[in-house]
């Protein structure tokens, strides 16, 4: 109220409840999710350890010392050694920057194919609705490994040539896993807008003469969010492992590049007698994976101003 | 008289019923077949009839939230179905629309003030953000709602408070005629006469137009000016409001009069009960639409042709063979 008149701000508001912006209700509804708040808790000491971790705890991650092979958790090496003797700490940090950042932009990838796709076929329906769902069961129903195979072979010599290896592969590796992970997303928005556009507040909407664009991204894509983003919680996750998988085939990020997966799947043939190795990077994707879907639980509820949340 | 503000000639919708592998159109469903009449400004037309009759898509259809399939709609004279565009936008500041269910027809996700405000917004009636919230705040207060309720969200209010809301949202680009379709069905009794009579007060201070559909005969009585009944998709007597209720002359508006309930425990009267269902408007009957279920149609006249829409007495129209 900074700059307007006292008189009229005090005449203007009168009685009336303190106004709050949607976004402030919003923070002010998740923060009554306990579980949620905890999750984001965990999920930025995770997000703020592997962005500044490196530069605190500066242990090589390629230091190779065979007088400490597969060692247990210890003041020198907290989360233990690799069978190489290398810092499992020092990966595990450099690791999570490269499996997040996968995890969330493989994510962005797919959520915003997926949107795209099922908000056009919702809308247009007809011939246009068929197609992309034709589109949509295509690439349902192709087998994924070879084509990753192909793709990989095909596009990754001229990619990092271009713009250097990691972020090369990094760039192929997020448009594979997104490129194949937005199906489900488009399948739920369409159906979604299928039942919303028929809704009374949209016929209301365009009685008023609000154009096309405006009816979806004011009043049938808020109401289709709920889902999707429940959806795209559960896709982090999905990269996140999909992005093993890849590495443990070779395709990934090279075998020197420790990321989460990679370190699991390294570990996994030293689980009877080195544990510790495999365990830490369990857990972090663990913690991730579990964060992020309560957190997705705790955004749907504080976005649905009709759910009535118990303080 | 003069020039009607709303003139509806012929209007027909069909819809396709499709089937079979390849979605061809294998049946029609005749919604709105051939529906004619006249509102002149400043009136309360009823549009009663049964579940299915093709009330609600009649009020669409003038609206072209619905493309009729062929007919003919001219507010002030002009041509609504060949509207495209930014005259169709501009139109829409003309025509409202009032809906059924008033837990629906509002945006869950939006506050009652970004509900309102978008018709202004749409229609640039308000230049600043502080002129928009008053000019929603006099909405809400012109409804009998307060300011504050602004910030709230719908499902915080009780159905009579949501169909203010609806009612508002409407007034909000003042607009000449509002098509309110069946606005207090869903409503509690004590509540409807509410709802009702706020309409009535808004019509007398803002001279609006109503279309009003329902299938209560006692709400459209009170209401209406003139009364039009609709039968699988035509309209089979037009008349004022009292000729209509003392002396039905269609023997379906007779049945529909005669289940009306009078809170009086102690009146007799004859109660005309009607055959059957009603037919299906995908194979609707030949001739007169209702000599199906009708206790006076007459064998090769009635179930043969289809009776002419004529003026029975000053302003009292009937489609029917036998009376008139």
């Amino acid at each position: 109220m900074a700059g307007s008149i006292p008189a009229s701000a005090t005449a203007s508001t009168g009685a009336a409840a303190p106004r709050v912006g949607p976004w402030r209700e919003a923070w002010r509804r998740f923060r009554k999710h306990r579980l949620a708040v905890v999750s984001l808790v965990i999920l930025s000491v995770l997000v703020l350890a592997v962005l500044v971790g490196p530069f605190a705890w500066q242990v090589p991650i390629d230091e190779i010392d065979f007088t400490a092979r597969l060692q247990g958790p210890s003041w020198a090496h907290p989360m233990g050694t690799d069978d190489l003797g290398q810092d499992i700490l020092a990966r595990v940090l450099y690791g999570g920057r490269i499996s997040l950042a996968v995890g969330f932009a493989a994510m962005m990838v797919a959520i915003f194919v997926g949107v795209l796709v099922g908000a056009v076929a919702g809308m247009a329906g007809g011939r246009i609705d068929a197609g992309l769902m034709w589109l949509t069961d295509l690439f349902l129903s192709l087998p994924q490994l070879p084509l990753l195979l192909l793709i990989i072979y095909l596009f990754r010599e001229g990619l990092t040539q271009v713009v250097g290896q990691e972020l090369g592969v990094f760039i192929l590796i997020v448009i594979i896993i997104g490129g194949f992970n937005w199906m489900q997303v488009a399948r739920l928005v369409r159906a979604q807008f299928f039942s919303l556009r028929e809704k009374e507040f949209v016929e209301a909407a365009r009685a008023l003469g609000a154009s096309r664009l405006r009816l979806v991204v004011r009043h049938i894509l808020p109401n289709a969010l709920g889902p999707v983003i429940v959806a795209a919680t559960i896709d982090i996750a999905a990269a996140i492992i999909a992005e093993s998988t890849l590495s443990f085939l070779g395709l990934g990020f090279p075998p020197d590049v420790p990321t989460w997966g990679r370190l699991l799947f390294d570990a996994k043939d030293n689980l009877d007698f080195a544990p510790h190795w495999a365990l830490f990077p369990g857990a972090m994707i663990f913690l991730t994976v579990l964060s992020i879907n309560f957190i997705g639980d705790g955004l749907r509820d504080a976005f649905d101003p009709r759910r009535v949340i118990a303080s | 008289m003069a020039q009607p503000l709303l003139s509806v000639r012929n209007l027909v919708k069909r819809f396709p019923v499709r089937g079979g592998v390849l979605r061809r159109v294998v049946d029609q469903v005749h919604a709105v077949d051939g529906v004619g009449f006249d509102l002149a400004s400043g009136e309360t037309l009823g549009l009663v009839g049964e579940s299915g009759c093709g009330k609600s898509t009649t009020g669409r259809c003038i609206l072209r939230l619905i493309e009729p399939t062929s007919g003919e709609v001219r507010f002030e004279g002009r041509d609504v179905c060949a509207l495209t565009g930014n005259e169709l936008a501009a139109i829409r500041r003309d025509m409202q629309i009032i809906f059924q269910d008033p837990f629906a027809s509002l945006n869950p996700r939006m506050t009652v003030g970004s509900i309102i405000g978008e018709a202004l917004e749409i229609h640039r009636l308000a230049k600043t953000r502080r002129e928009r919230e008053a000019k929603v705040a006099e909405l809400l207060e012109t409804v009998g709602l307060r300011p504050d309720h602004m910030s709230r969200f719908p499902h915080e209010f009780s159905g009579g408070q949501r169909q203010r809301i609806g009612i508002a949202r409407a007034l909000a680009v003042s607009p000449k005629l509002i098509i309110c379709d069946e606005p207090v069905s869903a409503l509690d009794v004590s509540i409807q006469a509410q709802v009702i009579n706020l309409l009535e007060d808004l019509q007398e201070k803002f001279g609006l137009s109503y279309l009003f559909i329902a299938h209560d005969l006692s709400v459209v009585e009170h209401i209406s000016d003139r009364v039009a009944v609709m039968y699988l998709g035509r309209i089979v007597e037009v008349a004022p409001s009292r000729d209509l209720y003392a002396q039905p002359l269609h023997p379906y508006t007779e049945a529909l009069l005669s289940a009306v309930p009078i809170p009086d425990p102690t009146l007799k009267r004859e109660r005309i009960r009607l055959q059957g269902d009603i037919p299906s408007p995908m194979n609707p009957p030949s001739g007169c639409h209702f000599h199906t279920r009708c206790p006076i149609a007459e064998k090769g006249l009635c179930d043969v042709a289809a009776p002419d829409f004529r003026e029975a007495t000053s302003g009292h129209w009937v489609a029917c063979h036998k009376r008139g």
